[in-house]
């Protein structure tokens, strides 16, 4: 290169560089279209990423509908207007609702999910939403995973035997009993466990009171009951459905041909039904999380559990605006965020799905 | 019954079936007491349509019973071993070793989760072991001409095509070196050109190693290419087997007969097929089951079941076989007279696109043709071809890109809404899915009665009037036009489509494949209706199939259409006769054809 | 008709047992109640005896008229809201279903976005500023289970829209509102009745649940699910304040699922599209 002119090293300089910047497009681009998986991937989690802001809207929108609620809570109805506008003023009601919501998008974004609305209504500066939430947050992702480490295993078991022995004796069973638990409300459950553990047996306590801070684990009696209610109820569900998908595997034309072909039932059953009942039960999963978010709210105000669950009601009674949006907002991310995740290891299972993606 | 088993003119019998019966749960019997036997090397074909019991017979013969039904009686002999076939843990012991079976539809038939050489490897290792299990999965892929390369070998089946995925079934079937392959309709979801390739695979391993294969099929043109003997099934039970050449030429027992008057072939042209009277019902047990529907029964066929007789080289199960008229000089179909002036439908430069699993396919490329008054043109393509595309623009449920359609010198707006009632009634279209075709919540003469209402204004019961009369004109018995679709087997179900496309007067009548779901016979009663009417009303026919055995029948012209363009187009004389295009050549190659004529 | 073949099998006769018990109870109920539901009677969590069968809960009101009183408000509520859910989603799922244009995405887009909550959180969100009332709650939990519908009656429709009759319809040019009525009603009624037992269901669950969190009906009222939270956390004392009620409910959601599971299967079963019995096809 000694030979060359400044303006010729500047030239073969500048060329190096576009040839890079091309060579990197080429391989972003290149990789994309090389690999469905990735690109698969990508649109999967910005479908996931619009949803969430879809749901922002309805949540922030849902908890504003009436305004001026937090103020009304705590002064009632008939209260001095002018008291109540100027608690609105404090809170920041008075502005229009589109800049509201993109103010609490942004900081929510950052990490900011605001102050408590009541207790600023009462006249604190600060108080962070996050702080009063933390906690019980975590107290809720215990008690849901245990639920799940349990529920996962307990329903392929029972699922795949009810789908195998299905017509038989074992299959009607377990269909007609799950078919009573799904029904069963989590409260109502909840009641007789307590009627039953408590009051007739007196081996639990009848509320999960823990100390705030403390990790659940310091008093695991106090996890035993809203886990069983939870799984009462979702093992129901789970059961039923990889029942159903266990049975139409079994009926598939490959089930069959492989029996023709003289395969042992043994082997027919693990590697011909085991290996495609599981893809769907990936599914099934996702969507028992789903429902235990949903079933944690009830469960943990029948047993005063202080999880996230019951704060959220509190949070409603008594109007918490911020409260409740902030709760919404994480529940509703993990909501889709469990959807997004099943759907690529789905994706990753299945080998059709991979090079048709 | 007595079985009476016929001993083969070749001298070591390898396989000997006696009195397999299967039955439903509830005692309805599906198979009655079929016996036969079968010599090694020999290729056996086994032909019946709907409810005679075939594929049932087929999978008895591995000891296997679909849910629902049971084997109640049966023994097989094959290489000297004696098995029960109602005993399933005995039977079970056949399956893959001695007798393998080859499936109808290879995509669902494969495990999605296995690569195909772990597949294929499974049955090797449930007979013999896992020594030497690659060597012998190599070889059976070598005996189908598949590649045995490493990149091959670990493909999931959705990444293989319909015939590759066969020839993996075959594979399978050959692993273990069995006696006997049981082939149950195994070209049936391939296209044409597939099929063919196909077929030459397995006469390859027929002459190859002396391979005894049944070859179940609807389709006696393909049985009569590759089985030295055949024998027919009606009603679960088995009315006559005999050398191939015997029982296509000079069929003895009146089924027999009725089904090789209804095959169409694309070597004779304009030859009149003619379906047989009534409807296949099963599980007759008293007397002969053909018999409700046989022209030449006595009383005495309907109280006593006929045992199997020999005539000549064949055996028959009938009392009357001796009157069974000779198969005769074919009938011909006068060929349409195309009438001067102007054509009924127009098409000129259609430009229509479809989307196929996210992607653009051009279904039609400036497609142009005519079809002249009382004529009819056939649309011929393989699946693909876009032929459905075109006669769905046509009848405006598909709006086109470009071209323009004029019927009866009007031209045709893209959405049928958007076109005038007087045209819209001129012309009707028939599709070909007959459990589709009728509203199941409507009874059969309501909707039949429709577009009298919709399209001429009539009132309830004048509709009505008509319904009944167009009913009885396609051949359905009166007692089901009060009745709902699901009581109406598939033929039933086209006829009521045919009606009521009929009640709105129409001058064209578009034909999407309308016979392709129908058992052979079935096929040719409807064709048999639609020359009829053709000839007593004039009307035009677009008739669409990929099947050159119907157009040979029925069509005046023909289109060959290969991918969204016509390859060549002509009178059928011409373009059957000496085809120009290699397309053309192609396909009427790959069609099976009956060998009467040669043999 | 064919639908009630259900009352045949066992699922639905237990069904039709216990939940005609529990409609019984909520809709007679009232007029046999020995004493007003919201009157003291006596003192509080007092055990069963002759003059109160079930005892006395946390306020001192006899627990067995309350029983009596309290069903009627959770049923009627669960179908109010359940007809709402009905008539919402299959407007929604028949239009966008059959619809080829933007109404399509654009609604069933919506329809994932509510989905997309668990159904208690949404519930809860539009109770936060609207607060509760016997309308609030129906009008939510009819929007909240109106999108499952939905669902079900869009992909009905979708699959029924491309079958043959249909397009025999729209080649004939019938109007939309003639095809949606004509066409593809019918054939998607199954699919729809065959979801009403599970949709149900839900309804009373929800309907529960609200109540339950003291987001439904307000004390006085004698509600099962307000009950149970009442007498909870005396539960040691007289435990029928609290059993009798939850008894009720999980009576009353048991027999809908039993029933609604035993309709569904006979839907399931009958083959409409299948041919008669003489004939036996692919054999």
């Amino acid at each position: 290169m000694g030979g060359l002119t400044s303006n010729a090293r500047d030239q073969h300089e500048l060329s190096a560089l576009a040839r890079v910047r091309r060579a990197l497009l080429y391989f972003t681009v290149g990789s994309l279209r090389r690999h469905p998986l990735l690109r698969f991937t990508l649109r999967r989690v910005g479908q996931g990423i619009v949803t969430l802001l879809a749901a922002s809207v309805v949540i922030f929108v849902g908890t504003s509908v009436v305004p001026g609620s937090p103020a009304t809570a705590l002064l009632g109805h008939q209260a001095n207007p002018k008291a109540i506008a100027a608690i609105d003023h404090r809170l920041g009601y008075d502005k229009p609702i589109v800049q509201r919501y993109f103010q609490w998008l942004d900081n929510a974004v950052q990490g900011n999910l605001g102050n408590s609305a009541i207790e600023v209504a009462q006249g604190a500066d600060n108080s962070p939403v996050w702080a009063a939430i933390r906690s019980p947050f975590i107290d809720t992702i215990i008690l849901a995973l245990i639920t799940m480490l349990l529920l996962m295993p307990l329903s392929l078991l029972i699922g795949l035997v009810a789908g195998i022995t299905a017509g038989r004796w074992p299959d009607q069973v377990f269909s007609t009993a799950t078919l009573i638990f799904l029904a069963l409300p989590e409260f109502v459950v909840g009641a007789i466990l307590i009627a039953i553990f408590f009051v007739w047996l007196d081996v639990l306590p009848p509320v999960s009171l823990l100390a705030p801070g403390k990790l659940p684990f310091s008093d695991p009696k106090a996890l035993v009951m809203p886990v069983l209610t939870l799984l009462a109820v979702s093992l129901a569900w789970t059961v039923r459905m990889i029942r159903i998908g266990t049975i139409s595997v079994l009926r598939t034309d490959y089930v069959q041909m492989a029996r023709l072909q003289g395969i042992s039932e043994r082997r027919v059953l693990r590697r011909y039904v085991l290996r495609n009942a599981l893809a769907p039960s990936v599914q099934v999963f996702a969507l028992s999380m789903q429902y235990l978010l949903g079933g944690v709210i009830v469960t943990e105000t029948v047993f005063n559990y202080p999880g996230v669950g019951s704060q959220l009601v509190n949070a409603v009674t008594s109007h918490d605006d911020t409260e409740v949006q902030a709760i919404a907002l994480i529940l509703a991310a993990i909501y889709i965020a469990i959807n997004v995740v099943a759907d690529l290891i789905v994706m990753f299972l299945v080998p059709k799905l991979r090079t048709e993606a | 019954m007595e079985g009476d088993t016929v001993v083969s003119e070749v001298a070591s019998t390898l396989l000997g079936v006696e009195n397999l019966s299967v039955t439903l749960e509830n005692g309805r019997p599906i198979v009655q007491d079929v016996s036969f036997t079968l010599a090694a090397g020999e290729t056996f074909g086994l032909v019946g349509e709907s409810g005679s019991g075939k594929t049932t017979t087929a999978l008895a013969l591995l000891g296997f019973a679909r849910p629902g039904m049971r084997i109640v009686s049966g023994d097989v002999e094959i290489r000297g071993e004696r098995v029960a076939l109602h005993d399933e843990g005995a039977a079970r012991q056949l399956r893959g070793r001695l007798v393998s079976h080859v499936p109808q539809d290879p995509a669902t038939n494969l495990n999605p989760a296995l690569r195909i050489s772990e597949s294929i490897a499974d049955v090797y290792k449930a007979h013999r072991g896992s020594e030497g299990a690659d060597g012998a999965v190599r070889r059976a892929l070598e005996r189908v001409h598949l590649p045995v390369t490493s990149d091959f070998l670990r493909r999931f089946p959705h990444q293989l095509s319909g015939g590759q995925q066969q020839r993996v079934l075959i594979a399978c079937a050959l692993v273990c070196e069995p006696a006997l392959l049981v082939l149950d309709e195994p070209t049936t979801g391939l296209d044409v050109v597939t099929q063919a390739h196909i077929l030459q695979e397995i006469e390859h391993l027929h002459r190859e190693r002396d391979l005894a294969m049944i070859y179940v099929s609807h389709d006696l043109a393909v049985i009569s290419q590759i089985a030295e003997r055949v024998s027919v099934m009606y009603g679960g039970v088995l009315v006559e087997e005999g050398p191939t050449r015997e029982v296509l030429t000079r069929p003895r027992h009146p089924y027999t007969l009725g089904l090789a008057r209804s095959i169409p072939t694309h070597t004779v042209l304009h030859r009149r097929l003619h379906g047989i009277p009534g409807v296949a019902v099963g599980g007759v047990q008293t007397g002969c089951p053909f018999e409700p529907r046989c022209e030449q029964r006595v009383a005495r066929c309907g109280v006593e079941a006929p045992p199997l007789e020999r005539v000549g080289a064949s055996v028959v199960r009938c009392f009357e076989s001796h009157r069974t008229p000779p198969l005769g000089v074919t009938d011909q179909i006068a060929i349409g007279q195309r009438a001067n002036g102007a054509p009924v439908l127009s098409v000129e430069d259609l430009l229509a696109v479809h989307q196929h699993q996210g992607r653009t396919v051009v279904a039609a490329n400036s497609v142009s043709f005519t079809v002249g008054v009382g004529e009819c043109v056939a649309l011929v393509g393989e699946s693909g071809s876009g032929k459905t595309t075109i006669a769905r623009t046509i009848a405006g449920l598909h709006k086109p890109a470009g071209g323009r359609i004029v019927l009866a010198g009007e031209e045709l707006a893209a959405s049928a809404r958007d076109r005038p009632r007087a045209l819209r009634r001129r012309c009707q279209i028939i599709f070909q899915n007959p459990f589709e075709s009728l509203n199941p919540t409507r009874r059969v003469i309501d909707e039949v009665m429709r577009p009298a209402f919709t399209l001429r204004g009539l009132s309830s019961s004048q509709g009505r009037e008509e319904a009944g009369e167009l009913l009885s004109r396609v051949r359905l018995p009166d007692r089901l036009a009060e009745r709902y679709p699901a009581e109406l087997s598939g033929g039933e179900r086209q006829r009521v489509a045919i009606a009521r496309a009929l009640i709105a007067q129409p001058d064209l009548l578009v034909c999407d494949e309308i016979t392709s779901a129908l058992d052979v016979s079935v096929q040719a009663a409807v064709i048999e209706l639609l020359v009829e009417l053709r000839e007593e009303l004039g009307l035009s026919l677009l008739f669409i199939t990929h099947n050159l055995g119907v157009v040979a029948s029925i069509a005046d012209r023909v289109l060959i259409l290969n991918r969204g363009e016509i390859c060549e187009e002509g009178v059928v004389d011409d373009v059957f006769v000496t085809p120009r295009n290699p397309y053309t050549i192609e396909l009427l190659e790959a069609a099976p054809s009956l060998h009467i004529a040669a043999q | 008709m064919r639908i009630f073949r259900f009352a045949r099998t066992g699922r639905g006769k237990a069904g039709i047992i216990v939940l005609g018990f529990v409609l019984g109870v909520a809709l007679i109920g009232p007029l046999v109640a020995p004493y007003d539901p919201a009157a003291l009677v006596s003192a509080p969590d007092l055990t069963p005896s002759r003059a109160f069968p079930l005892g006395t809960d946390a306020l001192g009101r006899d627990v067995l008229s309350r029983v009596l009183w309290g069903g009627r408000s959770v049923v009627w509520l669960a179908l109010a809201a359940t007809v709402g859910a009905f008539a919402i989603g299959t407007a929604i799922g028949l239009v966008a279903g059959y619809s080829r244009s933007l109404v399509d995405p654009v609604l069933m887009r919506t329809v994932d976005v509510i989905l997309s909550f668990p159904p208690l959180l949404f519930f809860l969100i539009v109770a936060t500023s609207v607060g509760t009332s016997e309308l609030t709650l129906i009008v939510g939990i009819a929007i909240v289970l109106a999108p499952g519908i939905a669902r079900i009656v869009y992909s009905a429709t979708r699959e029924t829209s491309v079958r043959g009759f249909v397009e025999a319809a729209v080649a004939r040019g019938e109007s939309t509102s003639a095809i949606l009525r004509r066409e593809i009603l019918p054939n998607i009624l199954d699919s729809i009745i065959a979801n009403f037992g599970l949709t149900v269901t839900f309804s009373v669950l929800l309907v529960a649940a609200v109540n339950f969190l003291g987001l439904g009906l307000q004390p006085p009222a004698a509600n099962w699910a307000l009950m149970i939270s009442e007498n909870r956390d005396a539960i040691a004392i007289n435990v029928w304040a609290t059993v009798a009620p939850a008894a009720m409910i999980a009576a009353l959601t048991v027999g809908v699922n039993l029933l609604g599971d035993a309709v569904s299967h006979t839907l399931g079963r009958s083959d409409i599209g299948a041919p008669a019995i003489t004939r036996v096809e692919g054999t």
